[in-house]
């Protein structure tokens, strides 16, 4: 008996994209200049470098950082980043002895105003289903280890509410002007997959 | 065509095995690897408007996918799949129509169904986004135990199964939100508080559980009092 879903006989997804786009765009229903408009925002426009300009104003503004950790939302805003998937933005401190980490077990939840879309990894099913069951184990794997005197709070985003990790400042950035920080704040430093780095 | 149908399963992951290590991630990854992707992407956020439907309802559209559609092309692949789901619930394009382009743009002549009559769905939110302005109490205060509902979701739902059933302690309240379960099918916002909840891993997992702390936020309908 032939499996009828079987690899072999499905539509590769390049095609199958192409005929969608094609038959909407034939019947009037999609105009491909406005396609081309959110692919250019999500690919140039909106990433991770809002977050991390966020980030090193929290690291340089202690007053800034208070607003920030009360009302991410309006805080983020000041620095002009809202829209789609960042209606409230809820920001979580890592500290020496406290490492918050996001996920979205049920689909791919993010902040997509301040980290622009989700990377793989946030994507991948292991990811997914096992940092809610053993983060500590997952974080080794993709790099991160953790003392055991570090506690974890994972955060599954499964409302509207979007995560956002203030990452800890490295010590030897002292004398680091805001400018110069937001070079090293990373996209996986402000999900909580790694540190930042100077 | 109604969009109530259970979801299959496949996107609800929380505390699932059999998925393999966590990837490392990948310096400087391109946000669309593939030209298709972004195409992909952009169809997907055209959907909703093109079949007057929701974000809530996307998702569902999602979850309602065979696990072939949901894994195996991929992110956007998947994505594309959901919006296809939205376009054949509110008939603007006939099921059969992307296979028969597919045909056609490979050589082949097949007859492309017509497009059907739209039937979208008899629904307008009540302002933009998800977050609503509720005048009730809220039910619950930080520091309540609280429990999550054990239920069989005949459509759309935002508490995973890993979570039913548990105990947990309210962390902190969040604004109110419109309820994914009514929302995704149309059947009004209800909108209603949502709760920060944390449970311990024990409680989900059993003993032996990794230490840490699982934070997840809750609609008020998916929690009683314990």
């Amino acid at each position: 008996m032939t499996d009828p879903h079987a690899a072999s006989d499905r539509i590769p997804i390049a095609l199958r994209t192409q005929a969608l786009e094609a038959l909407l765009v034939g019947r009037g229903l999609v105009d491909p200049t406005v396609m081309d408009t959110f692919i250019k925002m999500y690919e140039t426009d909106v990433g991770p470098l809002n977050g991390a300009k966020v980030v090193a104003r929290a690291w340089t503004d202690p007053e800034y950082k208070s607003r920030l950790l009360v009302d991410g939302t309006a805080a983020v805003a000041e620095l002009g980043f809202k829209g789609s998937q960042g209606e409230h933005i809820v920001v979580v401190e890592n500290g020496p002895s406290l490492h918050n980490v996001v996920v979205c077990t049920l689909c791919s939840c993010y902040p997509w105003p301040l980290l622009g879309l989700p990377p793989s990894w946030y994507k991948d099913p292991a990811y997914r289903s096992r940092m809610v069951r053993e983060p500590r184990t997952v974080l080794a794997e993709m790099g991160l280890h953790l003392g055991d005197n570090v506690e974890i709070q994972v955060w599954d985003s499964s409302s509207e509410v979007r995560y956002f990790v203030l990452p800890e400042r490295p010590t030897s950035t002292a004398e680091s002007a805001e400018e110069d920080l937001v070079r090293l704040v990373t996209r996986d430093a402000m999900v909580g997959v790694a540190k930042v780095v100077a | 065509m109604s969009n109530i149908q259970p979801a299959s399963g496949i996107h609800d992951m929380g505390g699932t095995s059999g998925w393999g290590r966590a990837p490392v991630p990948e310096r400087d990854e391109p946000v669309f690897k593939q030209p298709w992707e972004a195409r992909a992407f952009a169809i997907a956020l055209l959907s909703m408007r093109m079949s007057g439907t929701n974000l809530d309802a996307f998702r569902h559209a999602l979850s309602r996918l065979g696990r072939a559609d949901y894994i195996d092309d991929g992110y956007y692949g998947r994505w594309l799949h959901g919006a296809e789901n939205l376009l054949y619930d509110s008939s603007i394009i006939a099921p059969g129509t992307v296979e028969a382009r597919v045909a056609n743009l490979s050589g082949g002549h097949a007859v492309e169904p017509p497009a059907p009559e739209p039937s979208r769905p008899d629904y307008k939110p009540t302002a933009g986004g998800s977050m609503r302005t509720v005048e009730d109490p809220q039910r619950f205060s930080v520091g309540q135990r609280v429990r999550a509902k054990r239920f069989e979701p005949p459509g759309h739902t935002r508490l995973p199964r890993y979570i039913m059933g548990h105990l947990g302690t309210v962390v902190a309240p969040r604004p109110a939100q419109v309820l994914p379960d009514t929302h995704a099918h149309f059947q009004g916002e209800n909108a209603q508080w949502v709760y920060t909840v944390r449970f311990e891993p024990e409680e989900l997992f059993g003993p032996g559980a990794e230490r840490f702390a699982l934070n997840i936020d809750l609609y008020e309908n998916y929690l009683e009092a314990e």
